[in-house]
Protein backbone atom coordinates (compact mmCIF):
# COMPACT_ATOMS: atom_id res chain seq x y z
CA UNK A 1 0.00 0.00 0.00
CA UNK A 2 2.69 2.47 1.07
CA UNK A 3 4.81 1.32 -1.83
CA UNK A 4 1.94 1.98 -4.20
CA UNK A 5 1.56 5.52 -2.91
CA UNK A 6 5.29 6.06 -3.11
CA UNK A 7 5.38 4.99 -6.73
CA UNK A 8 2.41 7.21 -7.55
CA UNK A 9 4.13 10.14 -5.83
CA UNK A 10 7.34 9.51 -7.75
CA UNK A 11 5.49 9.31 -11.07
CA UNK A 12 3.67 12.56 -10.45
CA UNK A 13 6.81 14.30 -9.20
CA UNK A 14 8.65 13.32 -12.38
CA UNK A 15 5.82 14.75 -14.46
CA UNK A 16 5.88 18.03 -12.55
CA UNK A 17 9.67 18.23 -12.77
CA UNK A 18 9.67 17.66 -16.53
CA UNK A 19 6.91 20.22 -16.86
CA UNK A 20 8.87 22.77 -14.81
CA UNK A 21 12.08 22.16 -16.76
CA UNK A 22 10.24 22.49 -20.06
CA UNK A 23 8.73 25.79 -18.98
CA UNK A 24 12.00 27.31 -17.72
CA UNK A 25 14.28 26.13 -20.54
CA UNK A 26 11.83 26.06 -23.43
CA UNK A 27 11.28 29.79 -23.67
CA UNK A 28 7.53 29.40 -24.16
CA UNK A 29 5.13 32.23 -23.62
CA UNK A 30 4.01 31.74 -19.99
CA UNK A 31 0.54 32.88 -21.03
CA UNK A 32 0.28 29.84 -23.27
CA UNK A 33 2.22 27.34 -21.20
CA UNK A 34 2.02 28.19 -17.51
CA UNK A 35 4.36 26.59 -14.97
CA UNK A 36 3.04 24.15 -12.34
CA UNK A 37 2.78 26.67 -9.53
CA UNK A 38 0.60 28.94 -11.67
CA UNK A 39 -1.79 26.04 -12.17
CA UNK A 40 -1.83 25.35 -8.45
CA UNK A 41 -2.53 28.96 -7.60
CA UNK A 42 -5.19 28.79 -10.34
CA UNK A 43 -6.93 26.06 -8.41
CA UNK A 44 -6.75 28.26 -5.35
CA UNK A 45 -8.25 31.13 -7.30
CA UNK A 46 -11.09 28.93 -8.55
CA UNK A 47 -11.81 27.83 -5.01
CA UNK A 48 -11.85 31.29 -3.42
CA UNK A 49 -14.04 32.74 -6.17
CA UNK A 50 -16.55 29.91 -5.60
CA UNK A 51 -16.39 29.08 -9.29
CA UNK A 52 -14.98 25.65 -8.70
CA UNK A 53 -17.52 24.41 -6.23
CA UNK A 54 -20.48 25.59 -8.32
CA UNK A 55 -19.04 24.01 -11.42
CA UNK A 56 -18.42 20.70 -9.71
CA UNK A 57 -21.94 20.57 -8.26
CA UNK A 58 -23.53 21.42 -11.62
CA UNK A 59 -21.41 18.89 -13.47
CA UNK A 60 -22.06 16.16 -10.92
CA UNK A 61 -25.82 16.74 -11.03
CA UNK A 62 -25.83 16.42 -14.81
CA UNK A 63 -23.41 13.55 -14.74
CA UNK A 64 -25.38 11.45 -12.28
CA UNK A 65 -28.70 12.22 -13.98
CA UNK A 66 -27.28 10.83 -17.20
CA UNK A 67 -25.27 8.03 -15.70
CA UNK A 68 -27.91 6.70 -13.33
CA UNK A 69 -30.66 6.72 -15.94
CA UNK A 70 -28.29 4.84 -18.26
CA UNK A 71 -27.58 2.35 -15.49
CA UNK A 72 -31.25 1.75 -14.71
CA UNK A 73 -32.33 1.44 -18.33
CA UNK A 74 -29.21 -0.44 -19.43
CA UNK A 75 -29.56 -2.99 -16.64
CA UNK A 76 -33.29 -3.47 -17.12
CA UNK A 77 -32.98 -3.97 -20.87
CA UNK A 78 -29.78 -5.97 -20.42
CA UNK A 79 -31.48 -8.42 -18.07
CA UNK A 80 -34.43 -8.75 -20.41
CA UNK A 81 -32.26 -9.41 -23.45
CA UNK A 82 -29.86 -11.60 -21.51
CA UNK A 83 -32.72 -13.84 -20.48
CA UNK A 84 -34.71 -13.78 -23.71
CA UNK A 85 -31.86 -14.63 -26.05
CA UNK A 86 -34.17 -14.74 -29.06
CA UNK A 87 -35.10 -11.10 -28.61
CA UNK A 88 -31.44 -10.18 -28.28
CA UNK A 89 -30.77 -11.55 -31.76
CA UNK A 90 -32.99 -8.77 -33.05
CA UNK A 91 -31.66 -6.08 -30.73
CA UNK A 92 -27.97 -6.97 -30.86
CA UNK A 93 -27.34 -5.77 -34.45
CA UNK A 94 -29.05 -2.48 -33.62
CA UNK A 95 -26.89 -2.04 -30.55
CA UNK A 96 -23.77 -2.95 -32.50
CA UNK A 97 -24.50 -0.25 -35.07
CA UNK A 98 -25.38 2.45 -32.54
CA UNK A 99 -22.57 1.73 -30.14
CA UNK A 100 -19.59 2.81 -32.27
CA UNK A 101 -21.17 6.20 -32.95
CA UNK A 102 -19.33 8.59 -30.68
CA UNK A 103 -21.64 10.33 -28.20
CA UNK A 104 -20.21 13.59 -29.61
CA UNK A 105 -21.76 12.79 -32.97
CA UNK A 106 -25.17 12.89 -31.32
CA UNK A 107 -24.60 16.43 -30.08
CA UNK A 108 -25.99 18.36 -33.07
CA UNK A 109 -29.13 16.25 -32.94
CA UNK A 110 -29.49 16.63 -29.23
CA UNK A 111 -29.16 20.41 -29.49
CA UNK A 112 -31.67 20.56 -32.33
CA UNK A 113 -34.16 18.48 -30.41
CA UNK A 114 -33.68 19.59 -26.85
CA UNK A 115 -31.96 22.95 -27.19
CA UNK A 116 -28.99 23.98 -25.11
CA UNK A 117 -28.68 23.96 -21.34
CA UNK A 118 -28.54 20.92 -19.09
CA UNK A 119 -29.97 18.42 -21.53
CA UNK A 120 -27.06 17.95 -23.97
CA UNK A 121 -24.64 17.07 -21.19
CA UNK A 122 -27.10 14.65 -19.61
CA UNK A 123 -27.88 12.97 -22.93
CA UNK A 124 -24.21 12.65 -23.87
CA UNK A 125 -23.37 11.05 -20.55
CA UNK A 126 -26.40 8.79 -20.93
CA UNK A 127 -25.31 7.62 -24.39
CA UNK A 128 -21.73 7.11 -23.25
CA UNK A 129 -22.78 4.98 -20.27
CA UNK A 130 -25.74 3.17 -21.77
CA UNK A 131 -24.01 0.83 -24.23
CA UNK A 132 -21.31 -0.52 -21.92
CA UNK A 133 -23.95 -1.14 -19.24
CA UNK A 134 -26.35 -2.80 -21.68
CA UNK A 135 -23.82 -5.06 -23.36
CA UNK A 136 -22.15 -6.01 -20.12
CA UNK A 137 -25.47 -6.85 -18.48
CA UNK A 138 -26.53 -9.02 -21.40
CA UNK A 139 -23.32 -10.99 -21.25
CA UNK A 140 -23.47 -11.20 -17.44
CA UNK A 141 -26.93 -12.72 -17.52
CA UNK A 142 -26.01 -15.22 -20.20
CA UNK A 143 -23.06 -16.29 -18.03
CA UNK A 144 -25.32 -17.30 -15.13
CA UNK A 145 -25.17 -21.02 -14.52
CA UNK A 146 -28.33 -22.58 -15.98
CA UNK A 147 -28.79 -24.52 -12.75
CA UNK A 148 -29.99 -21.29 -11.14
CA UNK A 149 -32.84 -21.13 -13.66
CA UNK A 150 -33.73 -24.75 -12.94
CA UNK A 151 -33.79 -23.94 -9.25
CA UNK A 152 -36.17 -21.03 -9.88
CA UNK A 153 -38.46 -23.21 -12.00
CA UNK A 154 -38.41 -25.98 -9.47
CA UNK A 155 -39.49 -23.71 -6.65
CA UNK A 156 -42.22 -22.22 -8.84
CA UNK A 157 -40.84 -18.68 -8.69
CA UNK A 158 -42.81 -16.18 -10.75
CA UNK A 159 -41.01 -14.49 -13.63
CA UNK A 160 -40.67 -11.29 -11.63
CA UNK A 161 -39.24 -13.18 -8.66
CA UNK A 162 -36.88 -15.03 -10.97
CA UNK A 163 -35.53 -11.69 -12.15
CA UNK A 164 -35.31 -9.99 -8.78
CA UNK A 165 -34.31 -12.95 -6.61
CA UNK A 166 -32.14 -14.99 -8.95
CA UNK A 167 -31.06 -13.28 -12.16
CA UNK A 168 -30.24 -9.85 -10.82
CA UNK A 169 -28.23 -10.95 -7.80
CA UNK A 170 -26.51 -13.78 -9.68
CA UNK A 171 -25.40 -11.44 -12.45
CA UNK A 172 -24.70 -8.41 -10.30
CA UNK A 173 -21.03 -8.99 -9.53
CA UNK A 174 -20.39 -9.11 -13.30
CA UNK A 175 -22.77 -6.25 -14.02
CA UNK A 176 -20.84 -4.18 -11.47
CA UNK A 177 -17.69 -4.36 -13.56
CA UNK A 178 -19.71 -2.94 -16.48
CA UNK A 179 -20.90 -0.09 -14.26
CA UNK A 180 -17.27 0.53 -13.41
CA UNK A 181 -16.20 0.77 -17.04
CA UNK A 182 -19.21 2.94 -17.85
CA UNK A 183 -18.58 5.50 -15.14
CA UNK A 184 -15.09 6.25 -16.47
CA UNK A 185 -16.25 6.42 -20.09
CA UNK A 186 -19.19 8.64 -19.25
CA UNK A 187 -17.12 11.05 -17.18
CA UNK A 188 -14.91 11.68 -20.21
CA UNK A 189 -17.93 13.01 -22.07
CA UNK A 190 -19.41 15.32 -19.46
CA UNK A 191 -17.01 18.07 -20.55
CA UNK A 192 -17.99 17.80 -24.21
CA UNK A 193 -21.65 17.88 -23.24
CA UNK A 194 -21.18 21.04 -21.22
CA UNK A 195 -19.22 22.77 -23.93
CA UNK A 196 -22.33 23.31 -26.02
CA UNK A 197 -24.27 26.09 -24.45
CA UNK A 198 -24.22 25.14 -20.79
CA UNK A 199 -23.84 28.21 -18.59
CA UNK A 200 -22.20 26.33 -15.72
CA UNK A 201 -20.21 23.22 -14.97
CA UNK A 202 -16.67 22.09 -15.63
CA UNK A 203 -17.15 21.99 -19.40
CA UNK A 204 -18.40 25.56 -19.29
CA UNK A 205 -15.40 26.50 -17.20
CA UNK A 206 -13.10 25.06 -19.89
CA UNK A 207 -14.76 27.20 -22.57
CA UNK A 208 -14.92 30.25 -20.32
CA UNK A 209 -11.28 30.20 -19.24
CA UNK A 210 -10.19 29.72 -22.85
CA UNK A 211 -12.31 32.68 -23.98
CA UNK A 212 -10.73 34.80 -21.28
CA UNK A 213 -7.29 33.51 -22.24
CA UNK A 214 -6.68 32.27 -18.71
CA UNK A 215 -4.66 29.24 -19.73
CA UNK A 216 -3.55 28.70 -16.13
CA UNK A 217 -7.17 28.36 -15.02
CA UNK A 218 -7.87 26.17 -18.04
CA UNK A 219 -5.16 23.78 -16.96
CA UNK A 220 -6.38 23.93 -13.35
CA UNK A 221 -9.83 22.91 -14.53
CA UNK A 222 -8.42 20.06 -16.56
CA UNK A 223 -6.53 18.85 -13.53
CA UNK A 224 -9.69 18.99 -11.43
CA UNK A 225 -11.59 16.99 -14.05
CA UNK A 226 -8.91 14.34 -13.92
CA UNK A 227 -8.92 14.21 -10.13
CA UNK A 228 -12.70 13.95 -9.98
CA UNK A 229 -12.61 11.10 -12.50
CA UNK A 230 -10.10 9.34 -10.30
CA UNK A 231 -12.34 9.91 -7.31
CA UNK A 232 -15.40 8.50 -9.08
CA UNK A 233 -13.41 5.46 -10.05
CA UNK A 234 -12.22 4.99 -6.48
CA UNK A 235 -15.80 5.22 -5.30
CA UNK A 236 -16.90 2.47 -7.66
CA UNK A 237 -13.97 0.27 -6.72
CA UNK A 238 -15.00 0.67 -3.10
CA UNK A 239 -18.63 -0.22 -3.87
CA UNK A 240 -17.51 -3.20 -5.92
CA UNK A 241 -15.49 -4.49 -2.99
CA UNK A 242 -18.53 -4.20 -0.72
CA UNK A 243 -20.61 -6.14 -3.23
CA UNK A 244 -18.04 -8.88 -3.67
CA UNK A 245 -17.79 -9.19 0.07
CA UNK A 246 -21.52 -9.61 0.39
CA UNK A 247 -21.70 -12.02 -2.53
CA UNK A 248 -18.87 -14.05 -1.08
CA UNK A 249 -15.90 -15.92 -2.39
CA UNK A 250 -17.90 -17.61 -5.14
CA UNK A 251 -17.92 -14.52 -7.29
CA UNK A 252 -14.99 -12.64 -5.83
CA UNK B 1 -47.36 -47.55 -8.75
CA UNK B 2 -46.41 -44.12 -7.51
CA UNK B 3 -43.83 -43.33 -10.17
CA UNK B 4 -43.69 -44.98 -13.59
CA UNK B 5 -41.28 -44.56 -16.46
CA UNK B 6 -42.87 -46.17 -19.50
CA UNK B 7 -40.72 -47.05 -22.52
CA UNK B 8 -38.89 -43.77 -22.36
CA UNK B 9 -36.28 -42.76 -24.90
CA UNK B 10 -34.38 -39.50 -24.96
CA UNK B 11 -32.36 -38.61 -28.01
CA UNK B 12 -30.21 -35.65 -28.87
CA UNK B 13 -29.11 -34.61 -32.34
CA UNK B 14 -25.37 -35.19 -32.55
CA UNK B 15 -23.33 -34.19 -35.62
CA UNK B 16 -26.29 -34.84 -37.86
CA UNK B 17 -26.95 -38.26 -36.34
CA UNK B 18 -29.23 -39.17 -33.42
CA UNK B 19 -27.62 -39.84 -30.07
CA UNK B 20 -29.57 -42.10 -27.69
CA UNK B 21 -28.98 -40.79 -24.19
CA UNK B 22 -31.70 -43.17 -23.00
CA UNK B 23 -33.04 -46.02 -25.07
CA UNK B 24 -36.45 -47.51 -24.27
CA UNK B 25 -36.21 -47.70 -20.50
CA UNK B 26 -38.96 -48.59 -18.06
CA UNK B 27 -38.94 -48.32 -14.30
CA UNK B 28 -41.42 -48.05 -11.46
CA UNK B 29 -41.31 -47.53 -7.74
CA UNK B 30 -43.49 -46.88 -4.71
CA UNK B 31 -43.98 -43.92 -2.41
CA UNK B 32 -41.36 -43.67 0.33
CA UNK B 33 -38.79 -45.73 -1.53
CA UNK B 34 -35.16 -44.75 -1.82
CA UNK B 35 -34.04 -45.28 -5.41
CA UNK B 36 -30.42 -45.06 -6.54
CA UNK B 37 -29.55 -44.58 -10.18
CA UNK B 38 -26.12 -46.14 -10.53
CA UNK B 39 -23.83 -46.36 -13.53
CA UNK B 40 -20.72 -45.05 -15.24
CA UNK B 41 -20.43 -41.59 -16.68
CA UNK B 42 -22.60 -41.00 -19.72
CA UNK B 43 -25.14 -43.75 -19.05
CA UNK B 44 -27.95 -41.21 -18.78
CA UNK B 45 -28.45 -40.94 -15.01
CA UNK B 46 -28.79 -37.16 -15.04
CA UNK B 47 -30.95 -37.36 -18.13
CA UNK B 48 -33.35 -39.76 -16.41
CA UNK B 49 -33.42 -37.58 -13.30
CA UNK B 50 -34.21 -34.50 -15.41
CA UNK B 51 -37.07 -36.36 -17.08
CA UNK B 52 -38.48 -37.45 -13.72
CA UNK B 53 -38.18 -33.93 -12.31
CA UNK B 54 -39.84 -32.42 -15.39
CA UNK B 55 -36.89 -30.31 -16.55
CA UNK B 56 -36.91 -32.21 -19.83
CA UNK B 57 -39.50 -34.16 -21.80
CA UNK B 58 -38.96 -37.66 -23.17
CA UNK B 59 -38.56 -38.08 -26.92
CA UNK B 60 -40.66 -41.23 -26.69
CA UNK B 61 -42.70 -42.78 -23.89
CA UNK B 62 -43.91 -41.06 -20.75
CA UNK B 63 -43.20 -40.48 -17.08
CA UNK B 64 -46.02 -40.37 -14.53
CA UNK B 65 -46.04 -39.46 -10.87
CA UNK B 66 -49.13 -40.31 -8.86
CA UNK B 67 -50.94 -41.13 -12.10
CA UNK B 68 -50.24 -37.75 -13.71
CA UNK B 69 -47.91 -37.31 -16.68
CA UNK B 70 -44.89 -35.18 -15.74
CA UNK B 71 -44.71 -32.14 -17.99
CA UNK B 72 -42.95 -29.45 -15.97
CA UNK B 73 -41.06 -29.03 -12.71
CA UNK B 74 -43.16 -28.50 -9.59
CA UNK B 75 -42.40 -27.61 -5.99
CA UNK B 76 -44.01 -30.95 -5.08
CA UNK B 77 -40.82 -32.57 -6.36
CA UNK B 78 -37.63 -30.83 -5.42
CA UNK B 79 -34.26 -31.38 -7.07
CA UNK B 80 -30.96 -30.90 -5.27
CA UNK B 81 -28.19 -30.19 -7.77
CA UNK B 82 -24.59 -30.91 -7.03
CA UNK B 83 -23.50 -27.28 -7.10
CA UNK B 84 -25.30 -23.98 -7.29
CA UNK B 85 -28.05 -25.14 -4.98
CA UNK B 86 -27.40 -22.38 -2.56
CA UNK B 87 -27.49 -18.75 -3.53
CA UNK B 88 -24.19 -17.27 -2.32
CA UNK B 89 -25.72 -13.84 -1.68
CA UNK B 90 -28.30 -15.21 0.73
CA UNK B 91 -27.73 -16.34 4.28
CA UNK B 92 -28.25 -19.98 5.20
CA UNK B 93 -31.64 -19.13 6.70
CA UNK B 94 -32.71 -17.20 3.58
CA UNK B 95 -31.53 -20.03 1.38
CA UNK B 96 -33.75 -22.49 3.21
CA UNK B 97 -36.65 -20.05 2.89
CA UNK B 98 -36.25 -19.66 -0.88
CA UNK B 99 -38.52 -22.55 -1.79
CA UNK B 100 -41.24 -21.25 0.51
CA UNK B 101 -41.40 -17.77 -0.95
CA UNK B 102 -43.66 -18.67 -3.86
CA UNK B 103 -46.16 -20.41 -1.57
CA UNK B 104 -48.73 -18.78 0.66
CA UNK B 105 -46.93 -18.89 3.97
CA UNK B 106 -46.57 -15.70 5.97
CA UNK B 107 -43.11 -14.34 6.62
CA UNK B 108 -43.22 -15.62 10.16
CA UNK B 109 -44.34 -19.10 9.12
CA UNK B 110 -41.54 -19.22 6.58
CA UNK B 111 -38.98 -18.31 9.19
CA UNK B 112 -40.29 -20.86 11.65
CA UNK B 113 -40.38 -23.60 9.05
CA UNK B 114 -36.84 -22.82 7.88
CA UNK B 115 -35.57 -22.77 11.45
CA UNK B 116 -37.23 -26.10 12.15
CA UNK B 117 -35.52 -27.81 9.22
CA UNK B 118 -32.19 -26.13 9.87
CA UNK B 119 -32.43 -27.52 13.36
CA UNK B 120 -33.21 -30.94 11.93
CA UNK B 121 -29.95 -30.99 9.95
CA UNK B 122 -28.09 -29.56 12.95
CA UNK B 123 -27.25 -26.18 11.48
CA UNK B 124 -29.50 -23.81 13.40
CA UNK B 125 -26.46 -22.06 14.79
CA UNK B 126 -25.31 -21.17 11.28
CA UNK B 127 -28.56 -19.54 10.15
CA UNK B 128 -26.98 -16.13 9.72
CA UNK B 129 -23.86 -17.34 7.90
CA UNK B 130 -23.38 -17.23 4.17
CA UNK B 131 -22.92 -20.55 2.34
CA UNK B 132 -19.31 -19.89 1.43
CA UNK B 133 -18.49 -19.77 5.15
CA UNK B 134 -19.56 -23.40 5.50
CA UNK B 135 -17.81 -26.66 4.61
CA UNK B 136 -18.97 -28.72 1.64
CA UNK B 137 -20.82 -31.18 3.85
CA UNK B 138 -22.59 -28.40 5.71
CA UNK B 139 -23.66 -26.82 2.45
CA UNK B 140 -25.22 -30.07 1.32
CA UNK B 141 -27.08 -30.23 4.62
CA UNK B 142 -28.39 -26.72 4.06
CA UNK B 143 -29.50 -27.71 0.56
CA UNK B 144 -31.23 -30.74 2.03
CA UNK B 145 -32.93 -28.61 4.67
CA UNK B 146 -34.08 -26.26 1.89
CA UNK B 147 -35.57 -29.17 -0.03
CA UNK B 148 -37.23 -30.69 3.04
CA UNK B 149 -38.66 -27.31 4.06
CA UNK B 150 -40.84 -27.31 0.96
CA UNK B 151 -42.20 -30.63 2.28
CA UNK B 152 -42.06 -32.21 -1.17
CA UNK B 153 -43.30 -35.67 -2.06
CA UNK B 154 -40.09 -36.57 -3.85
CA UNK B 155 -36.54 -35.28 -3.64
CA UNK B 156 -34.30 -35.80 -6.64
CA UNK B 157 -30.57 -35.63 -6.02
CA UNK B 158 -27.81 -35.65 -8.63
CA UNK B 159 -24.55 -36.83 -7.05
CA UNK B 160 -25.07 -34.59 -4.05
CA UNK B 161 -22.04 -35.96 -2.22
CA UNK B 162 -19.82 -36.13 -5.28
CA UNK B 163 -17.58 -33.27 -4.18
CA UNK B 164 -17.09 -34.44 -0.59
CA UNK B 165 -14.11 -36.35 0.79
CA UNK B 166 -14.62 -40.02 1.61
CA UNK B 167 -15.09 -39.62 5.37
CA UNK B 168 -17.42 -36.63 5.21
CA UNK B 169 -19.27 -38.49 2.54
CA UNK B 170 -19.95 -41.49 4.75
CA UNK B 171 -20.95 -39.23 7.60
CA UNK B 172 -23.41 -37.49 5.32
CA UNK B 173 -24.79 -40.81 4.10
CA UNK B 174 -25.47 -41.93 7.67
CA UNK B 175 -27.16 -38.73 8.63
CA UNK B 176 -29.05 -38.37 5.43
CA UNK B 177 -30.47 -41.89 5.52
CA UNK B 178 -31.66 -41.35 9.08
CA UNK B 179 -33.46 -38.16 8.06
CA UNK B 180 -35.04 -39.81 5.05
CA UNK B 181 -36.46 -42.66 7.11
CA UNK B 182 -37.72 -40.20 9.69
CA UNK B 183 -39.41 -37.96 7.09
CA UNK B 184 -40.59 -40.75 4.81
CA UNK B 185 -39.72 -38.77 1.70
CA UNK B 186 -39.37 -40.62 -1.60
CA UNK B 187 -35.87 -40.12 -2.94
CA UNK B 188 -34.24 -40.65 -6.30
CA UNK B 189 -30.51 -40.38 -5.92
CA UNK B 190 -27.89 -40.42 -8.67
CA UNK B 191 -24.47 -41.79 -7.89
CA UNK B 192 -21.63 -43.67 -9.52
CA UNK B 193 -20.40 -45.02 -6.20
CA UNK B 194 -21.51 -48.65 -5.73
CA UNK B 195 -21.13 -48.66 -1.94
CA UNK B 196 -23.04 -45.43 -1.61
CA UNK B 197 -25.88 -46.95 -3.60
CA UNK B 198 -25.98 -50.14 -1.52
CA UNK B 199 -25.81 -48.19 1.71
CA UNK B 200 -28.66 -45.85 0.87
CA UNK B 201 -31.03 -47.54 -1.54
CA UNK B 202 -34.07 -49.73 -1.30
CA UNK B 203 -33.62 -50.31 -5.01
CA UNK B 204 -30.46 -49.87 -7.03
CA UNK B 205 -31.10 -49.17 -10.70
CA UNK B 206 -28.03 -50.38 -12.56
CA UNK B 207 -27.54 -48.46 -15.80
CA UNK B 208 -25.14 -48.95 -18.71
CA UNK B 209 -24.14 -46.52 -21.47
CA UNK B 210 -24.18 -46.45 -25.29
CA UNK B 211 -27.11 -46.31 -25.48
CA UNK B 212 -28.30 -45.51 -21.95
CA UNK B 213 -30.19 -48.52 -20.65
CA UNK B 214 -31.34 -50.03 -17.38
CA UNK B 215 -29.47 -53.26 -17.00
CA UNK B 216 -31.10 -54.47 -13.83
CA UNK B 217 -32.98 -53.27 -10.78
CA UNK B 218 -31.62 -54.78 -7.58
CA UNK B 219 -33.57 -54.65 -4.34
CA UNK B 220 -31.46 -54.15 -1.26
CA UNK B 221 -33.31 -56.10 1.41
CA UNK B 222 -30.85 -55.88 4.25
CA UNK B 223 -32.87 -53.85 6.72
CA UNK B 224 -32.83 -50.21 7.57
CA UNK B 225 -29.71 -50.02 9.66
CA UNK B 226 -26.82 -50.82 7.39
CA UNK B 227 -23.32 -51.89 8.22
CA UNK B 228 -20.83 -51.30 5.45
CA UNK B 229 -18.81 -54.35 6.58
CA UNK B 230 -21.60 -56.89 7.12
CA UNK B 231 -21.66 -59.99 4.89
CA UNK B 232 -25.07 -59.23 3.33
CA UNK B 233 -23.93 -55.68 2.50
CA UNK B 234 -20.81 -57.03 0.84
CA UNK B 235 -22.81 -59.71 -0.97
CA UNK B 236 -25.04 -57.13 -2.62
CA UNK B 237 -22.11 -54.90 -3.38
CA UNK B 238 -20.33 -57.79 -5.09
CA UNK B 239 -23.41 -58.66 -7.04
CA UNK B 240 -23.66 -55.14 -8.42
CA UNK B 241 -19.96 -55.13 -9.05
CA UNK B 242 -20.57 -58.28 -11.08
CA UNK B 243 -23.16 -56.52 -13.19
CA UNK B 244 -20.55 -54.06 -14.35
CA UNK B 245 -17.75 -56.65 -14.60
CA UNK B 246 -19.86 -58.73 -16.91
CA UNK B 247 -20.23 -55.78 -19.16
CA UNK B 248 -16.47 -55.45 -19.28
CA UNK B 249 -16.03 -59.14 -20.20
CA UNK B 250 -18.45 -58.68 -23.09
CA UNK B 251 -16.36 -55.81 -24.31
CA UNK B 252 -13.06 -57.64 -24.05
CA UNK B 253 -14.34 -60.47 -26.18
CA UNK B 254 -15.68 -58.02 -28.65
CA UNK B 255 -12.42 -56.17 -29.04
CA UNK B 256 -10.29 -59.34 -29.24
N1 LIG C 1 -28.46 -31.49 -23.84
C1 LIG C 1 -27.74 -32.48 -24.37
N2 LIG C 1 -27.37 -32.44 -25.66
C2 LIG C 1 -26.65 -33.43 -26.21
N3 LIG C 1 -26.24 -34.51 -25.54
C3 LIG C 1 -26.57 -34.63 -24.25
C4 LIG C 1 -27.33 -33.62 -23.60
N4 LIG C 1 -27.52 -34.00 -22.31
C5 LIG C 1 -26.89 -35.18 -22.19
N5 LIG C 1 -26.33 -35.57 -23.35
C6 LIG C 1 -25.56 -36.80 -23.56
O1 LIG C 1 -26.30 -37.87 -23.06
C7 LIG C 1 -25.45 -38.80 -22.41
C8 LIG C 1 -25.96 -39.06 -21.03
O2 LIG C 1 -25.77 -37.88 -20.25
P1 LIG C 1 -26.05 -37.79 -18.70
O3 LIG C 1 -25.64 -36.45 -18.27
O4 LIG C 1 -27.43 -38.20 -18.43
O5 LIG C 1 -25.04 -38.88 -18.15
P2 LIG C 1 -24.73 -39.24 -16.64
O6 LIG C 1 -25.01 -40.67 -16.48
O7 LIG C 1 -25.41 -38.30 -15.73
O8 LIG C 1 -23.18 -39.03 -16.60
P3 LIG C 1 -22.27 -38.40 -15.43
O9 LIG C 1 -22.01 -39.47 -14.44
O10 LIG C 1 -21.01 -38.02 -16.16
O11 LIG C 1 -22.99 -37.22 -14.87
C9 LIG C 1 -24.07 -38.21 -22.42
O12 LIG C 1 -23.32 -38.89 -23.43
C10 LIG C 1 -24.28 -36.78 -22.80
O13 LIG C 1 -23.21 -36.32 -23.58
MG1 LIG D 1 -24.77 -36.70 -14.46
Amino acid sequence: MIRKFLRAAIGISVLIAVWQVAVTTGGFNPQLFPPPQKVLSGIHELIVTDMLWDSIVQSMLRFFSGYLSAVVLGMALGMYFGYFKGAWQFANPVAQILRPISPIAWLPFVVLWFGIGDIPAIVIVFIAAFFPVLLNTVSSVSKIDPTYFKLAKNFGLSRLDTFTKIIFPAAFPYIASGLHIAIGTAWVFIVAGEMVGAQSGLGFLIVDTRNNLRIDLLMSTMLIIGLLGLMLDGMVVYLERLIYKKWGAVSG
Amino acid sequence: MYVTVENVSKTYPHHGATFHALNDISLEFERGEFICLLGPSGCGKSTLLNLLAGFERPTLGRVTIDGVVVEAPSPKYVTIFQNYNLLPWRTVQKNVELGLESGNLSKKERQERATRYLDLVGLKAFAKNHPQQLSGGMRQRVAFAGALAVEPEIIFMDEPFGALDALTRMEMQDEFLKLQKQQGTTIVFVTHDIEEAVFLADKVVVMTPNPGKIKRVISVNIGEVRDRTSPDFLAIRDRIFGEFELKQKDRTEYFI
